[in-house]
């Protein structure tokens, strides 16, 4: 037994577990289930719910298990270890008691309650309460509050565990709600009535035991019985976050978290959560060709028989862009089949990033995202974390919170939820960042795990190679990949990203990059342009070609279409997505797609046969094979690869040498809400993005 | 056995009805800052051990010994600062002990600050004075800058100890005189208790050691120093040593504040300080011995109680403040319990379960008792409510509202009865006695 484990008896049974436990989860480790409302493992400690109270031998009260740590308790007086109890009749009746408090001024409403069914209240009060009230009075009203459009509160139901104004406080880094009024006037408001201004705020939702915080869109929906729960992987950004998809009759009706604690702990984005109505509207159920100048619904065959005679003609006027929400199944088709046509204009970066193309480390989120609770320094260039990947923003802000880890920006001063030293605007900062003695670099080279960050707004530019050779070399500099330690790391910002890079989705010999097909669909060069549901790319540019779009939504791509070949959305198809990190994960189909709609490799495996070229797989095991038998790393599912291969990593050799301009980094993400098809089609996520935008107006008229 | 009465020469508190001036000349007349270098020179061990060895026990309520409390704070100075904190918020309905305290003997808490900040090696101290203390405050503001005239204190005072002492001034909330509330409010934030273990000698105000101490525990002790911790020590029983500030209120002739040796017995304190109750002891009909959250006794208790600590937790009640609420026969004794559970709902801070809605309860249950329009099993109720507030709540204030509600029940539930029994069968359901005459 080492030093810091100690045994102690829980309801006689001896059992031995850490010191820095509280009692809680020393009973957990015993087996013991102890009823809770306020703790949270992510939360700091309130301890004001008091269900968890337990006996403790030798004291006079009963203790909030919570809030007691095993290092804290007293043995008996020869030596015997401390003894606490979870069963006694003194802890039953002290739960019976705070159950009866709870209950008292709490609505009897659980019929029309959305947490019904999911309550911790409904629960817990089935197993430790009384079966009947003995309160007399009048029960408390309280106002309902507005807290915005996902938010929805019902705060009669409210017991005051104080989660929510925790997790705003601490996670989400917005002291923006908070209790007004004691006693039993004491009410959670966010005072100013209005929603939070965090990418975050959904997870209160998850984090109210209950149903004081429910889902808006959600609201009278479903029951959580009725729905079909699939455990998937997210797309709306490069983090893969996981989540269950409940879905019922066909239709997905929420979005909720699934733990991951070296992806998403247990939170996940306000996108990633609410843009589920997103995937009911604007869909492409069937094919679709354009006749006369308008699209016009066709049948497969038809559509698949433009496909193949578009894409027979001479493969140096084809062109081929892929999305940002695509899995790697899909793309693997398509670069196969592009590529047996002698197709050499493909690239997967439609935000122009010049990420790609060398090692598998100068494109990977190395440090992996649970690394960054180790980070001593972090530097983020041209990235705004709290837009592109707000999850892993809390994460950063965790780890700062700790007073262990500075944070230091190049670009764009915004706030990210903590503090950090504004080291410079743009490309010249960081090149000649490593030339100072002062500053910010001192804290870098002083740290023993550092990370440099370099987001899309780094690298999506002309000198986007040259900036990566500059962030390679400061890595080099500091000493930031090392045996056990890969301190350099990309931030992408599509789900597809990396997968695409792996597979090597990216101009060949001779072939073009997004800009090279735009300009040459532009000058007439490029005949035939296919869209992976791409549709972040100046549609404008395509000029005369002639566009297939293989998409799901009627968005930008699909609207400049010529042919539209339907495929599934992320929720309706098994696939494989990569993450910023590297880790391979795989998203399970919750419903099916919509219409006529097809997987994106089955489209792909049905074209070739018309073009005579036919892929060698018919089903999706098939295909799998075939990929992980060529490259390894898509069959490594969940493993992030991280500091494995640091030590033959030369991160000052990436990119390409040469000046970097003087053009500030600028953001690449304009509007959080809408950076992609499903988004842009929710209405849900259009009403949160107009809010943001009167808030920023208003702020604006008042300057 | 006749009570031998406290001699001015033992008391404490010399100018505590504010006949002698004020000001810091005033105090040195009387004893203030007398040989403070020489206590000082004395070392830190020995003025703990000595107050230690006075047996005083803390004067704000809980009773724990001083001593004790200053020595858990860390032998050495780490790389956290330590703070001495004076809980002077002094809000407990029928307690003006402090107050009086400030107000005429201001000399005697700034000294004990001094020295209880040397012994617990504090070099700042704060006080936290009640927000309706005004006048108080200006004279301790008054009192501290006279100090720091002289040199008393401050930055290469006189006795060698550097020390600083700020004020500061509450914003009226009861429950902010709980220690750990206090120090969240000292720090800025919302005034709730937190959480303990850990102790504030441990993490206190901002994370740092701190001690938190009664006005009256730290103003008695630069005279329990002077005078040796064997002269305190006579006074009261064994385990209840010292002289004590009794507030005396209510249904007296002469309501007052006095010092006297603990153990005094309730009737003496009564009849020879507070001009004894009104329409003579006979008219007694229960008395609350320690301010608004104890138990309160019925007379027959009152007859030969002693006023120490021991004494009256005997009796399942407690001293408290020492502030004793003097109730006579016209009193509407349930509807008196009602108000006071009405004071702990109002001032409870909301935090924690029990306390937040089990005050509103037993206060919405009580005013209807009061009334009679209540079941007699509601009585059995009550108690069980107060008794799943009492223990399982963070602070004490839920057990200070449990208590007066448990006392009422275990001596006056006949009168519960009779009231609901009345109200039942549309008679007047409370006939006060009449009120004797002033």
């Amino acid at each position: 037994m080492t030093d810091n484990m100690r045994t102690i008896i829980i309801d006689g049974e001896e059992v031995t577990v850490p010191n820095d436990y509280n009692l809680l989860q020393a009973s957990e480790a015993a087996g013991r289930e102890i009823p809770r409302f306020c703790y949270h493992e992510r939360l700091s400690v309130a301890g004001n719910c008091r269900m968890c109270l337990v006996e403790l031998v030798g004291a006079p009260k009963p203790v909030a298990s919570c809030a007691f740590l095993v290092r804290d308790m007293r043995g008996g007086p020869n030596g015997e270890p401390p003894e606490m109890r979870t069963l006694s009749p003194l802890v039953k009746k002290a739960r019976e008691g705070v159950m009866e408090f709870l209950l008292i001024n709490h609505p009897l409403d659980c019929p029309i309650c959305d947490q019904g069914g999911e309550c911790d209240l409904q629960d817990q009060s089935m197993a430790y309460g009384r079966s009947g009230s003995r309160y007399a009075e009048n029960k408390r009203a309280v106002e309902d509050k507005n807290m915005g459009p996902l938010i929805k509160t019902i705060m009669t139901r409210c017991i005051q565990c104080t989660r929510c104004v925790r997790f705003a406080t601490e996670i989400a880094g917005v002291p923006e709600l908070g209790a007004i009024g004691r006693g039993e006037d004491m009410e959670i408001t966010t005072y100013l009535e209005q929603s939070m201004t965090s990418e975050l705020s959904g997870n209160v939702i998850d984090l109210c035991p209950v149903g004081a915080l429910t889902s808006k869109p959600y609201a009278f929906n479903a029951r959580p019985w009725e729905l079909n729960k699939t455990e998937t992987i997210d797309v709306m950004d490069a983090l893969g976050s996981n989540i269950r998809v409940d879905a019922r009759m066909g239709g997905v009706l929420r979005i909720m978290p699934r733990i991951h604690d070296d992806v998403n702990e247990e939170w996940i984005s306000d996108k990633t959560r609410f843009v589920w109505d997103g995937l009911n509207r604007q869909r492409l159920d069937r094919p679709y060709a354009r006749q006369n100048g308008k699209l016009a619904p066709v049948g497969w065959d038809d559509a698949l028989s433009v496909a193949a005679e578009k894409l027979s003609g001479d493969a140096s006027k084809i062109g081929v862009i892929g999305g940002d929400l695509n899995d790697v199944e899909g793309l693997y088709a398509a670069k196969e089949l592009f590529e047996s046509l002698g197709v050499t204009s493909l690239d997967c970066r439609q935000d122009g990033s010049k990420a790609g193309g060398g090692a598998r480390e100068g494109y990977l989120f190395n440090s992996t995202i649970k690394g960054i609770d180790e980070a001593d320094a972090i530097l983020i260039v041209g990235s705004n974390p709290r837009l592109e990947a707000p999850v892993l923003n809390a994460r950063i802000r965790q780890r700062w919170l700790t007073g262990q880890c500075e944070v230091g920006v190049i670009g764009e001063a915004v706030d990210l939820t903590y503090d950090f030293d504004h080291v410079g605007t743009g490309p010249a900062d960081l090149a000649g960042l490593a030339k100072k003695r002062s500053g910010f670099i001192k804290a870098l080279k002083a740290a023993e795990k550092p990370m440099i960050i370099l987001g899309s707004g780094a690298l999506a530019r002309e000198d986007g190679a040259q900036v990566l050779r500059a962030a390679g070399e400061l890595a080099d500099k500091i000493g930031a990949v090392k045996d056990g330690w890969n301190g350099f790391n990309v931030l992408h910002t599509a789900a597809s990203r990396v997968g695409a890079l792996d597979l090597g989705f990216l101009p060949g010999e001779g072939g073009r990059d997004t800009a090279g097909i735009l300009a040459g669909a532009t000058s007439g060069e490029v005949e035939t342009v296919v869209l992976l549901g791409a549709d972040e790319i100046d549609m404008d540019a395509l000029g005369e070609a002639f566009v297939i779009y293989v998409g799901h939504h009627g968005d930008k791509g699909a609207q400049r279409a010529d042919l539209i070949l339907p495929s599934a959305a992320y929720t309706e198809k098994n696939g494989l997505y990569v993450n910023t990190e590297g880790r391979v994960q795989m998203g399970q189909r919750a419903v099916f797609p919509k219409g006529e709609a097809k997987e994106d490799w089955a489209i792909f495996r049905a074209l070739s046969a018309r073009l005579n070229k036919t892929l060698g797989y018919d089903d999706l095991n098939a295909l799998r094979a075939k990929l992980i038998g060529e490259i390894e790393s898509f069959g490594q599912i969940d493993h992030a690869p991280g500091s494995v291969s640091a030590a033959t990593f030369k991160p000052a050799e990436l990119g390409e040498a040469g000046d970097v301009s003087d053009a500030p980094f600028a953001a690449t993400i304009e509007d959080f809400y809408l950076t992609n098809p499903v988004a842009r089609a929710s209405k849900t996520m259009a009403e949160c993005s107009a809010l943001v935008a009167d808030a920023r107006a208003e702020l604006q008229a008042a300057e | 056995m006749t009570y031998q009465l406290l001699q001015d020469k033992d008391r404490i508190f010399t100018n505590l009805y504010g006949h002698h001036p004020v000001t810091l000349e005033g105090a040195k007349q009387r004893g203030c800052w007398n040989g403070t270098k020489e206590i000082l020179e004395q070392g830190r061990d020995w003025i703990i051990g000595e107050m230690k060895k006075s047996g005083l026990r803390g004067r704000g309520g809980a009773g724990f010994p001083t001593g004790l409390k200053w020595s858990f704070m860390p032998k050495e100075v780490g790389n956290r600062p330590h703070y001495l904190v004076v809980n002077a918020d002094e809000s407990e309905p029928g307690t003006c002990k402090d107050r009086e305290m400030m107000r005429h003997d201001p000399h005697h808490l700034i000294e004990g600050c001094l020295i209880a900040s040397f012994a617990m090696q504090a070099h700042a101290c704060y006080i936290y004075i009640r927000g309706e203390y005004q006048y108080e405050l200006s004279v301790m503001e008054r009192a501290i800058n006279e100090a720091y005239d002289a040199k008393l204190i401050g930055k290469d005072n006189v006795h060698g100890w550097d020390f600083d002492l700020y004020i500061h001034h509450g914003a009226g909330a009861y429950i902010c005189g709980e220690e750990t509330a206090l120090l969240e409010s000292l720090e800025g934030k919302k005034g709730q208790p937190r959480l303990k273990p850990p102790f504030p000698a441990n993490a206190g105000l901002y994370g740092c050691p701190t001690t938190v101490n009664n006005v009256e525990s730290i103003a008695v002790a630069p005279t329990i120093l002077r005078r040796g911790a064997d002269w305190f020590s006579q006074f009261g029983r064994e385990g209840n040593a010292g002289t004590k500030v009794f507030s005396i209120s209510g249904h007296v002739n002469a309501p007052c504040n006095v010092e006297e040796a603990m153990s005094i017995p309730l009737r003496t304190l009564i009849e020879q300080y507070a001009g004894g109750v009104r329409g003579g002891w006979d008219n007694l009909k229960a008395v609350i011995p320690g301010g608004s959250s104890v138990p309160l006794l019925p007379k027959e208790i009152c007859d030969d109680v002693l006023m120490d600590f021991d004494a009256l937790k005997e009796h399942r009640s407690g001293l408290g403040t020492a502030a004793v609420i003097v109730m006579d026969k016209s009193t509407d004794i349930v509807k008196a319990i009602a108000r006071i559970s009405y004071f702990y709902k109002h001032e409870s801070c909301g935090q924690c379960t029990p306390c937040r809605e089990g005050t509103g309860w037993m206060w919405r249950v009580l005013e209807r008792m009061a009334r009679g329009e209540a079941e007699t099993s509601e009585i059995d109720d009550l108690l069980e409510v107060a008794g799943q507030v009492e223990g399982h709540t963070i602070c004490a204030l839920g057990d200070a509202a449990a208590w007066p509600v448990q006392g009422l029940i275990r001596h006056f539930r006949h009168e519960i009865e009779e009231r609901i029994e009345n109200y039942r069968s549309g008679k007047p359901v409370f006939v006060a006695a009449p009120v004797a005459a002033e």
